[in-house]
C-alpha cells in the first residue's frame, strides 16, 4: 500500500465516524442543493445545455494546439507576456523570476487551484515574500495553515465560532459570532494589502482563443481588485482551460454558477485581454500568463479519459458525492478532491500511488449525473482500477478472483461453497466482529444475513 | 414467451425468497421460465475491482448460457447493469463482442421488464404497510430505472409509498467497496437509514438485494425496527 | 530568467506533446455514441433561462433579478429625476467624496451632487479612490436574463472605479437593456470588434460571499451597495 493510501485510510476512518463534520457538511450543502435545483429548473433545457457544453469542450480539448496558439498570439499582440511551463517546478521558477525582476516584497493572490497544485505559496514564502490569499475562504484556510477543504468552498468545514477564534488569535480581532462582522474584519485587513501589493496573482476559469482573453468567475470582487491595483499581474492557468469563442461564455458562465454555488451567474465575471492599454487609466503595467502542463498532456493522451480535461472546476461532483460528504475534502490529500480528483490525480501524480482514490468509491454515478460538461466520471474510476491492475496486480486479490472464477464456473463446486458457508455460519457467529472473524470488515458494523437452508437453486432443482 | 431468469449469486445463496417470488410472478403471468443452473455470477466483483481478465473468465460462460435466450430477466439492477451495460465494454474487441451486444439488447431488470416490456402494472398484490423505496445506483443511473418499481408499488393494495429525501443517494454497499472501506460504507449506510427512518416507513423496498443486505445488516446491528424487503417479494404477496 | 530560446522550446515541447496526444481521436462528444453537429449549429440561447418576449417583459425581469440580488434598481424619467435621486442618495448615505468618469450621463448628472469628483478615466491616485464613498459609472449594457450590468474599463472609468469604493452607482439608459447573455456578447463584438477594452466585467449585484457557513454577506471586498439608475 502506498503511504498516500495509508494516510487516506487513516483519515477516512476518523472522518467517517465524525458526526459533527457530517452535520456541518450536510447543512452547508443543503442550501446549495435547493438553489442549484432552482437554477437548473430555470434553464429551458438543462440537459441540452449540458450537451452543448460538452460539445464545446470537446471541440476545444480535441484541437487544443490550434486554440492555444490562437489564444497566445492574440495575447502577445496586446503586450501580454506568455510563459510556458511543462512542470510545476518550471512554473514556480518563472513566477519567482518575475518577482525577483520586479523586486517585489508583497503579493496579493486571488483564488487559483492551479497555484495550489504547484504549491506556489510555499515557494514564494520560502523566497521570503509575503503572500496573502484574498478570497475570504482561502484567507481563512491560509491563516490556519491548511489546504482548501473544497475547490469552490475552501472553508466549508469551519463554523463561525472557529473562524472567530482564528481571527482573534491571528488578527487580534474582537470575538463575534456574526458572519457579517467576521467578513468585515477580513475586508479591513485585506484592503490594506491590495493597496500596497507589488504583484497580484490570479488563476483563470476560462481562456478565450478567439479574442485572447481570460475569464475569471468570482463573487467577492477580490479578483477584480487583484487585477486592477498591483503594477504587475501574474496569471497561472492550466493549458486545458481554453474555449474557442468569447460567446461560449454565454453558456459557461451561468452553468458554472448554477453548479458551483447555485447562483444564476456569480457576482463578477470578468474578461481580461491585456495589461493596461494605451489610453487606459489603470490596471497592471505588465501582465504575465503562465501556461501550465504538469501532466495534463498525459491525460490528454488517454483518449478514454480525455474528457476529464473538460472539467470547469465547479465542484458539483464533490457536492453530490457520498464519499466526499462523509470523509471530507482534506482526507483525499490532493489538490483536487472528490470524484474529479479521484479521476485525475492518478494521471497528475502517479497511478500506483493514487489508485486507492479510484477504489474508494461505490461507483454510484451521482457525479456523472451532475457533471455540467458530462465527464464520464465514475466509469473513469473503473478504468483507473483496470489500469492499476494491469500495471501492478495485487497478488492475493488476483488469486482470490481466479479462485472465485474457478468455483463460479462449476455448479457442483458453487453448491459446495454455499454449503460450506452455511456450515460455517454458527462458527462465524462466535467470533463476529473480532480479529478472528474472516468477515470482520463487514461484521464490525453490520450483521450478516442468515443463510437459509435451501438456496434458490436447491428450490429450483427440487420443484422440477 | 420464454424468459431466462438470471438469479444473482447472492440472491441464490442468501435471498432465495426474492428469486422464488420472481419465478412465481413470471409464471403467474403465463410465461415459461428457465433458470440456467450453470450460471452463478455475472462477474461484477472482479470487474469492479479492475480484474477484467478474471471477470471475463466468469462472464464468458454466462454469455454462452444466455446465447439463445428470448429475453433475459435479472433480479438485480446491479447485475442487470453488468450484463446490459458493461458486458459490451468488457468483451469489446474480443470474439464475443457481437454476442455481448446482442444479449445486452435482450436483457431487462425485473421491474423494468414487467412495466417496460410486458406493460404490466398491477399484479394484484396486497401489502398493507408503509414503505419507502431505495433506488439502487446501478439500476437508477446505469439503466435509468426510476418509474417502473414505483408504478408497480402504486398498484399494490394497502401499500403506502413514502419517498425519502435521500432516495437516490447511494446506500454505501458498492460491492467490494463495503469490505475495502468499511467505515465509509457504514457512514453512507447510516445516512441512508436515517433518511428512510424519517419517513416512518416499516419497510425499505428495493429492486436490489445487495443494497438491502447492507442496509439490513446495519439496521439489525443497531436494533432498528425498520425492515428491508425485495420488490419481487412485495409484488408476490397476495 | 530563462533565455528566449529555452522559453520558446518549452512552448514547442508542450505543443508537440499536445499534438502527439491528439493523434488518438475521440468521437464527438464522448457520451455514448451520440454524434452531434458542430457547436455552431447549437446557439446557447435555446437552452438558457427564458426572458420575456417584449421590452417591458425584459425590463420587468431585470427589475426582479436586481431585487433578488439585493441591488437597488430605479427607473427614472428624466435627467433631472436622475439628479434628484442621486442627491437624495448623497444625503441619506452622507457621501463626501465621489469618484466617477467623463461620459454623457455622468457629465449631465454628477455636477448636481455639488461635490468634488475624482476622475478615474485619467491618471489618478488609488488611495484617493479608496477614500471615496461612492464610484459613479456608466455601463455598456444591462442584461435582463441575469440582472447583470456589463461594464468595460473603457466605458466605466477604468478597472477599479466599479469595485474599490463601498458603493457603486450605475447610470444607464433603457435602450441599453439587452435580453440575455448571448445578446450581451453580440453587443460586445459589434461594439469593440478587434480592439477590445482590456477589461470587460459582468457585475451582478453587490459584492458577496458565502464563505462563512454558506451564509450570504454583502460587501466582501467590492461594494456593499449597487444602485442602478436607469433613464
Amino acid at each position: 500500500m502506498s503511504t498516500f493510501a495509508a494516510q487516506f485510510l487513516k483519515h477516512a476512518r476518523v472522518m467517517s465516524g465524525d458526526l459533527r463534520h457530517r452535520k456541518i457538511i450536510r447543512t452547508a450543502l443543503g442550501n446549495y442543493e435547493i438553489a442549484r435545483d432552482q437554477r437548473q429548473a430555470a434553464f429551458q433545457d438543462w440537459q441540452g445545455a449540458r450537451q452543448l457544453a460538452a460539445v464545446i469542450k470537446w471541440e476545444a480539448v480535441n484541437h487544443l494546439d490550434k486554440y492555444l496558439e490562437q489564444f497566445v498570439a492574440k495575447l502577445e499582440a496586446r503586450g501580454t507576456k506568455v510563459h510556458w511551463a511543462s512542470t510545476g517546478d518550471q512554473a514556480r521558477e518563472i513566477i519567482l523570476q518575475i518577482v525577483r525582476d520586479k523586486k517585489a516584497r508583497s503579493i496579493i493572490k486571488s483564488k487559483a487551484m492551479t497555484a495550489e497544485e504547484i504549491h506556489l505559496n510555499d515557494a514564494l514564502e520560502k523566497a521570503g515574500l509575503n503572500v496573502v490569499e484574498n478570497d475570504l475562504g482561502e484567507f481563512i484556510v491560509q491563516l490556519r495553515h491548511e489546504a482548501p477543504y473544497h475547490i469552490v468552498f475552501p472553508s466549508m468545514h469551519l463554523t463561525r465560532g472557529e473562524i472567530s477564534e482564528l481571527f482573534q488569535r491571528e488578527l487580534g480581532s474582537a470575538p463575534t459570532n456574526d458572519p457579517e462582522e467576521l467578513t468585515m474584519i477580513a475586508r479591513r485587513v485585506l484592503r490594506k494589502k491590495y493597496l500596497t501589493a507589488d504583484i497580484g496573482i490570479t488563476g483563470a476559469n476560462f481562456a478565450i482563443a478567439e479574442t485572447g482573453m481570460i475569464s475569471i468567475t468570482e463573487n467577492e470582487g477580490n479578483a477584480r481588485l487583484t487585477a486592477a491595483l498591483p503594477k504587475t499581474m501574474v496569471t497561472l492557468m492550466g493549458i486545458e482551460k481554453v474555449l474557442p469563442k468569447l460567446a461560449d461564455l454565454a453558456l459557461f458562465l451561468p452553468m458554472l454558477a448554477t453548479m458551483g454555488t447555485g447562483q444564476q451567474i456569480t457576482c463578477y465575471n470578468t474578461m481580461y485581454g491585456g495589461p493596461r492599454q494605451p489610453g487606459e487609466s489603470d490596471g497592471p503595467e505588465e501582465w504575465h500568463i503562465v501556461l501550465l502542463d504538469n501532466h495534463r498532456t498525459e491525460l490528454l493522451a488517454d483518449a478514454e479519459q480525455r474528457d476529464a480535461l473538460h472539467c470547469i472546476r465547479c465542484g458539483a461532483c464533490l457536492n453530490v458525492c457520498p464519499i466526499f460528504r462523509n470523509v471530507g475534502g482534506h482526507t483525499y490529500g490532493t489538490t483536487y478532491s472528490g470524484p474529479i480528483g479521484s479521476v485525475i490525480t492518478p494521471h497528475l501524480r502517479g497511478l500506483q500511488d493514487w489508485k486507492h482514490l479510484s477504489n474508494a468509491s461505490s461507483l454510484c454515478g451521482a457525479c456523472t449525473q451532475t457533471c455540467p460538461v458530462k465527464i464520464d466520471l465514475h466509469h473513469h474510476l473503473l478504468q483507473n482500477r483496470r489500469n492499476a491492475v494491469k500495471g501492478k496486480p495485487a497478488f492475493f486479490e488476483r488469486l482470490a478472483y481466479q479462485a472465485f472464477g474457478f468455483v463460479a464456473n462449476r455448479p457442483a463446486l458453487w453448491s459446495i461453497a454455499k454449503k460450506l458457508g452455511r456450515l460455517g455460519q454458527p462458527l462465524q457467529k462466535l467470533v463476529k466482529g473480532s480479529a478472528l472473524d474472516p468477515a470482520k470488515a463487514w461484521t464490525q458494523t453490520r450483521d450478516l444475513p442468515p443463510q437459509p437452508k435451501e438456496s434458490f437453486k436447491d428450490w429450483w432443482t427440487n420443484r422440477k | 414467451m420464454t424468459i431466462t431468469l438470471f438469479i444473482p449469486c447472492f440472491v441464490d445463496a442468501l435471498f432465495p425468497c426474492a428469486g422464488i417470488s420472481m419465478v412465481q410472478i413470471l409464471e403467474g403471468l403465463g410465461h415459461k421460465v428457465l433458470c440456467p443452473e450453470k450460471i452463478s455470477c455475472c462477474g461484477q466483483p472482479p470487474f469492479n475491482s479492475g480484474y477484467w481478465d478474471e471477470a471475463r473468465t466468469v462472464a464468458a460462460p454466462v454469455l454462452e448460457q444466455l446465447k439463445d435466450a428470448e429475453a433475459v430477466v435479472i433480479g438485480s439492477g446491479s447485475c442487470g447493469a453488468m450484463v446490459k451495460k458493461f458486458y459490451p465494454e468488457l468483451f469489446a474487441s474480443t470474439p464475443q463482442a457481437q454476442l455481448a451486444k446482442q444479449i445486452s439488447s435482450r436483457t431487462w431488470e425485473f421491474s423494468d421488464f414487467l412495466v417496460g416490456k410486458l406493460g404490466i402494472t398491477d399484479l394484484g398484490a396486497k401489502f398493507p404497510h408503509r414503505v419507502t423505496f431505495h433506488d439502487g445506483c446501478h439500476g437508477l443511473r446505469e439503466l435509468g430505472i426510476k418509474k417502473s418499481p414505483r408504478i408497480l408499488l402504486g398498484h399494490v393494495q394497502g401499500l403506502q409509498l413514502v419517498e425519502m429525501s435521500e432516495a437516490e443517494t447511494c446506500c454505501g454497499f458498492g460491492g467490494t467497496f463495503a469490505a475495502k472501506f468499511p467505515m465509509i460504507s457504514t457512514a453512507m449506510g447510516e445516512v441512508k437509514c436515517a433518511s428512510a427512518a424519517e419517513t416512518g416507513a416499516e419497510y425499505i423496498v428495493s429492486n436490489d438485494s445487495s443494497c438491502l443486505m447492507h442496509l439490513q445488516g446495519l439496521l439489525s446491528r443497531q436494533g432498528k425496527p425498520i425492515k428491508t424487503i425485495h420488490l419481487a417479494e412485495v409484488l408476490a404477496r397476495q | 530568467m530563462k533565455n528566449e530560446e529555452t522559453v520558446l522550446s518549452e512552448r514547442e515541447k508542450i505543443l508537440a506533446r499536445v499534438r502527439e496526444a491528439l493523434k488518438a481521436p475521440v468521437p464527438s462528444p464522448v457520451s455514448h455514441g451520440h454524434v452531434l453537429p458542430p457547436a455552431a449549429a447549437y446557439p446557447a440561447r435555446q437552452w438558457l433561462p427564458k426572458v420575456g418576449e417584449t421590452f417591458d417583459d425584459q425590463l420587468a425581469l431585470f427589475a426582479k433579478n436586481a431585487a433578488e440580488l439585493k441591488a437597488d434598481f430605479q427607473l427614472l424619467n428624466s435627467a433631472d429625476e436622475m439628479c434628484q435621486a442621486l442627491v437624495r442618495l448623497r444625503d441619506t448615505a452622507g457621501w463626501r467624496r465621489v469618484a466617477g468618469h467623463s461620459g454623457d450621463l455622468t457629465n449631465a448628472v454628477c455636477p448636481a451632487l455639488n461635490l468634488p469628483l475624482l476622475r478615474t478615466d485619467r491618471a489618478y491616485d488609488v488611495h484617493e479612490l479608496e477614500a471615496c464613498d461612492v464610484g459613479i459609472s456608466e455601463c455598456d449594457a444591462l442584461i435582463a436574463q441575469t440582472g447583470s450590468v456589463l461594464v468595460t474599463n473603457r466605458s466605466a472609468g477604468g478597472r477599479a472605479l466599479s469595485v474599490l469604493p463601498p458603493h457603486h452607482v450605475v447610470l444607464a439608459r433603457r435602450e441599453q437593456l439587452v435580453a440575455d447573455l448571448p445578446a450581451a456578447f453580440e453587443l460586445l463584438q459589434q461594439k469593440y470588434a478587434e480592439n477590445y477594452p482590456s477589461m470587460i466585467s459582468f457585475i451582478t449585484g453587490p459584492s458577496r460571499t458565502g464563505d462563512i457557513e454558506r451564509i450570504l454577506v454583502l460587501g466582501a471586498h467590492g461594494p456593499k451597495r449597487l444602485t442602478i439608475f436607469c433613464l
